[in-house]
C-alpha cells in the first residue's frame, strides 16, 4: 500500500519547505549501531480520525508539534531564569550561563520593579535585589546587558504590569549599541490576566491593563516584529495549585480575551497573532504533561480557526516555554529534586516544548546557587545530547494512553472555557472569583492528600531521614538596596529633571486619550525618567487594582 | 474531652510577595480545624496587617513569605503590633526561610518558624499553643 495522499502532501509542502530552510542538525539520525531512526512514525493505515486529531507536525492541528522535523532541526532554547541583587551582579550571571551554553537569556525582576515602585518606595523595604534584579531606570538596564550583544541573544523578560517600561528600556539599551529595534528577539511576559488570579504582581485595573498591552502588540508590529509581545502563562496557575487541565483551560480562556482585546482595538488578527506565546508549567505527572502539552496545541489551533477565523498556520501555532514545577521541589534530600526536574523536563521535550528552564536543585530554600544552576543546565543537555528522545518527532504519538489522555484534556478544557463564556469571559470570571475559587479547591485537595499521607512525596511524608549537612545557600547582601537607594539618588541629581518633568507631562496627557502609550513611554525611559516615575502617573491616570 | 475554644487568627501576607498558595491553604485548614480566620489578602504592609489584628481582635498573627524578605517584614510586624497596643499577640511565621534565619527571627519575637514540608498538624498544634497562652495571659 502506497503513502497516504496527506502524508505525501505534507513531505511535499512543509517538510519539504522546512528542510530547505533549516537543515537538520545531523545528515543521519543514528542509534548505536548504525541504524537509522525515524523522523516521524506514522500508523500504517492513516485514516481520517488519525488526519483530523494527530496529524503531522508543523500542520493543522499541530497536536505533533509546531515545527515539522522539531529538535532534528533545532533543539529547544535552553534557557535559565536568572537575576538577583544589582544589574552588574546579574549580568555577571548571565555571562556566565552564555558561557556555559545557555542559548537564552531570561530576566528575573525583584518585585519592587515588578510592581512599579523605585527601590527606594516604603513598598519596597526587605524586597530589593531579592527575587530578581532591581531595575529603577535605563541606566541600570544599560549596566544589565553591558557587553551583551542584543542583535545576538533572545532575551525574555518576566515583566507583566509594567511591561511597556521594561521593554522601552530594552529598546533604548539596543539603541545605545546600535541595534535596531527591529533586530530584537525575546519575550515580554506581558499577561495580566493570571497577575489577578495567581501570580499577584497587578498594578492597574484590567481594562487600563488591556490597553497597555494591546498598545504593545501595536507598537511591536510596526517596530519589533520579531518580538514575542507576550507568553500567556500556565505556569503560575499551575503553580498556585490547579490541575492539569484547568492550567490549559484558563491560559489558554486568558489567551482568547487578549486577542478579543487587540482585534477590538483595531488590530489586524494575522499580524499579531503569530507574536504570542505561551508558558507552561512541567509537573511531576509526566505522561498527563506529555497529552497536557498535546492537547493545549491543538486546542488552540482549533480556537484560533473556529473561533478567530484565523488563516496564516503562524497564527494558529501554539509556541511554548516551560518551566518545571517549583511547586513539586523539596527542602528536604534536595538532591532529589534533580530526579524530579529531570523528569519533569523530559516530559516538556516529549512534548514538544520551544524553550526550557530547569529548575535548581536547591529552590526550595532559596535563590540558587551558581553549582546548581549548572546541575539543571546539564540535565537539559542530558536530555538534549544523550536521551535520543530529541531524534524522532512526537515519539510517544500514537500510544493508546497518551492519546486517549491528550483527548481528555482538550475536551475537559473545552468544557471549562465554555463556562467561562458563560460567566461573561475571563475578566468577569475573576471579578466573580470563579477561576480562584476553582484554583484554591484544586490546591486544597492536592495539600490534603499529602498531609494524609495518599500522596507520596519522597523525603517529606516518605523516606525520610535526619538530615544533619546543610547545603550552601545563596543569599543577597542587604546592603544591595542601600546602594539601589544611594543609586536612584545620584541619578535624580545628574538627569536633566525638566526633560523628566516634559515626557511625565506628556504621557500623563497621553493616558488620558486613546493614543498608544508606548512612544511616550519610549521617550520618557530615554530621559531617565525612572520605573516607579512612570508607573506613578499611571496610577494617578489609571488608577490601582486592589486584590 | 473538653470542648475546644474557637480562637480567632489572622494569617498576613506583608510585602509584596504574591505566593499566597501556603498562606491560603493554612487558612482553611485552620478554619477546618475550628478556628476563625482571618485572611488579609496579598501585599500588605506590616502596618495593615497590626491594624488589622487589632481590629479582629485576634488572640494569634501568622505570617508567611516567600521572597526572602521575612527578615525585615516578620521583624516590622511584631513592631508594628507594639505600636498599636497589641504587643502581646503572639506572631508565628513560615515560608522559603533558611535555618540560620530562625533564631533571628524568634530573637526578634517571632514565636515559632515553619519551614517548607512541616505537617499541617504541626503548624494548627503551634497556633493553638499560641492563642492558649494568649487568653491565658489575658485573663
Amino acid at each position: 500500500m502506497g503513502k497516504h495522499s496527506e502524508y505525501k502532501d505534507w513531505e511535499d509542502k512543509e517538510l519539504a519547505s522546512s528542510l530547505n530552510r533549516f537543515p537538520e542538525r545531523k545528515e543521519r539520525f543514528n542509534n548505536h549501531g548504525g541504524e537509522e531512526i525515524a523522523r516521524l512514525a506514522v500508523p500504517d493505515q492513516i485514516d481520517e480520525e488519525y488526519i483530523e486529531k494527530i496529524g503531522f507536525p508543523g500542520r493543522f492541528p499541530y497536536t505533533r508539534g509546531v515545527q515539522p522535523t522539531m529538535y532534528r532541526g533545532r533543539l529547544w532554547t535552553m534557557r535559565q531564569y536568572a537575576g538577583f541583587s544589582t544589574a552588574s551582579e546579574s549580568n555577571l550571571r548571565y555571562r556566565y550561563l552564555l558561557d556555559q551554553g545557555t542559548t537564552g537569556l531570561s530576566i528575573a525582576f525583584d518585585l519592587p520593579t515588578q510592581i512599579g515602585y523605585d527601590s527606594d518606595h516604603p513598598m519596597a523595604e526587605g524586597e530589593v535585589g531579592k527575587v530578581g534584579v532591581a531595575i529603577d531606570s535605563l541606566a541600570d538596564m544599560e549596566l544589565l546587558f553591558d557587553q551583551i550583544p542584543l542583535d545576538k541573544v533572545s532575551t525574555s523578560m518576566t515583566i507583566n504590569a509594567p511591561a511597556a517600561v521594561l521593554l522601552a528600556m530594552y529598546v533604548a539599551v539596543a539603541e545605545k549599541q546600535g541595534v535596531e529595534s527591529s533586530k530584537l528577539k525575546g519575550t515580554i511576559q506581558n499577561d495580566i490576566l493570571k497577575e489577578y488570579v495567581a501570580r499577584g504582581t497587578y498594578i492597574f485595573p484590567p481594562k487600563p491593563s488591556l490597553r497597555l498591552i494591546t498598545d504593545i502588540f501595536r507598537w511591536c508590529t510596526d517596530h519589533s516584529p520579531a518580538f514575542n509581545t507576550i507568553s500567556i502563562s500556565g505556569y503560575h496557575i499551575r503553580e498556585a495549585g490547579s490541575t492539569a487541565v484547568q492550567e490549559v483551560a484558563f491560559t489558554l480562556a486568558n489567551g482568547i480575551t487578549y486577542v478579543q482585546a487587540a482585534l477590538d482595538a483595531g488590530l489586524e488578527l494575522d499580524n499579531f497573532a503569530r507574536r504570542l506565546s505561551f508558558f507552561f508549567n512541567a509537573s511531576s505527572d509526566l505522561l498527563e504533561e506529555v497529552a497536557k502539552f498535546r492537547a493545549a496545541r491543538r486546542l488552540w489551533a482549533r480556537i484560533m480557526k473556529g473561533r478567530f477565523n484565523a488563516m496564516k498556520p503562524a497564527s494558529l501555532m501554539l509556541r511554548f516555554h516551560t518551566q518545571t514545577a517549583g511547586y513539586t521541589l523539596t527542602a528536604q534530600q534536595i538532591d532529589n529534586n534533580i530526579v524530579r526536574v529531570a523528569l519533569q523536563a523530559l516530559s516538556a521535550v516529549l512534548g514538544g516544548t520551544q524553550s526550557l528552564h530547569t529548575n535548581s536543585r536547591d529552590e526550595a530554600l532559596s535563590l540558587p546557587t551558581e553549582d546548581s544552576v549548572r546541575t539543571a543546565l546539564r540535565t537539559q543537555q542530558v536530555i538534549a545530547h544523550e536521551s535520543g528522545v530529541a531524534s524522532s518527532v512526537d515519539p510517544l504519538a500514537g500510544s493508546y494512553f497518551i492519546e486517549e489522555l491528550t483527548d481528555r484534556i482538550e475536551a475537559e478544557a473545552s468544557e471549562l472555557i465554555a463556562k467561562i463564556d458563560k460567566a461573561g469571559g475571563v475578566v468577569a470570571a475573576i471579578e466573580e472569583g470563579f477561576i480562584q475559587r476553582q484554583i484554591e479547591n484544586s490546591a486544597y485537595e492536592y495539600q490534603q492528600e499529602i498531609e494524609k499521607g495518599e500522596r507520596i512525596v519522597v523525603g517529606v511524608n516518605e523516606f525520610k531521614i535526619d538530615e544533619e549537612s546543610k547545603p550552601p545557600l545563596l543569599r543577597v547582601d542587604p546592603e544591595v538596596e542601600n546602594s539601589q537607594i544611594h543609586g536612584l539618588k545620584e541619578l535624580r541629581e545628574k538627569r536633566n529633571n525638566k526633560n523628566v518633568e516634559e515626557a511625565l507631562a506628556n504621557l500623563s496627557a497621553c493616558a488620558r486619550n486613546t493614543s498608544n502609550l508606548m512612544p511616550e513611554i519610549l521617550a520618557a525611559v530615554k530621559t531617565y525618567a525612572t520605573l516607579g516615575e512612570i508607573c506613578q502617573v499611571l496610577r494617578n491616570e489609571f488608577g490601582e487594582y486592589r486584590g | 474531652m473538653p470542648e475546644q475554644k474557637t480562637y480567632r487568627v489572622l494569617i498576613g501576607k506583608p510585602g509584596l510577595d504574591g505566593h499566597d498558595r501556603g498562606a491560603k491553604f493554612l487558612a482553611r485548614a485552620l478554619r477546618d480545624a475550628g478556628f476563625e480566620v482571618v485572611y488579609t489578602g496579598i501585599r500588605r504592609t506590616p502596618e495593615e496587617i497590626a491594624a488589622a489584628a487589632v481590629q479582629e481582635d485576634v488572640s494569634a498573627v501568622g505570617l508567611s513569605s516567600l521572597s526572602g524578605a521575612h527578615l525585615r517584614l516578620f521583624p516590622a510586624v511584631v513592631e508594628a503590633l507594639k505600636n498599636s497596643g497589641a504587643g502581646d499577640i503572639p506572631v508565628l511565621g513560615g515560608g522559603v526561610i533558611p535555618d540560620e534565619d530562625i533564631g533571628l527571627l524568634k530573637d526578634a519575637g517571632i514565636n515559632e518558624v515553619f519551614t517548607p514540608g512541616t505537617p499541617v498538624e504541626q503548624i494548627i498544634a503551634a497556633f493553638r499553643s499560641a492563642c492558649e497562652t494568649q487568653e491565658a495571659r489575658r485573663t
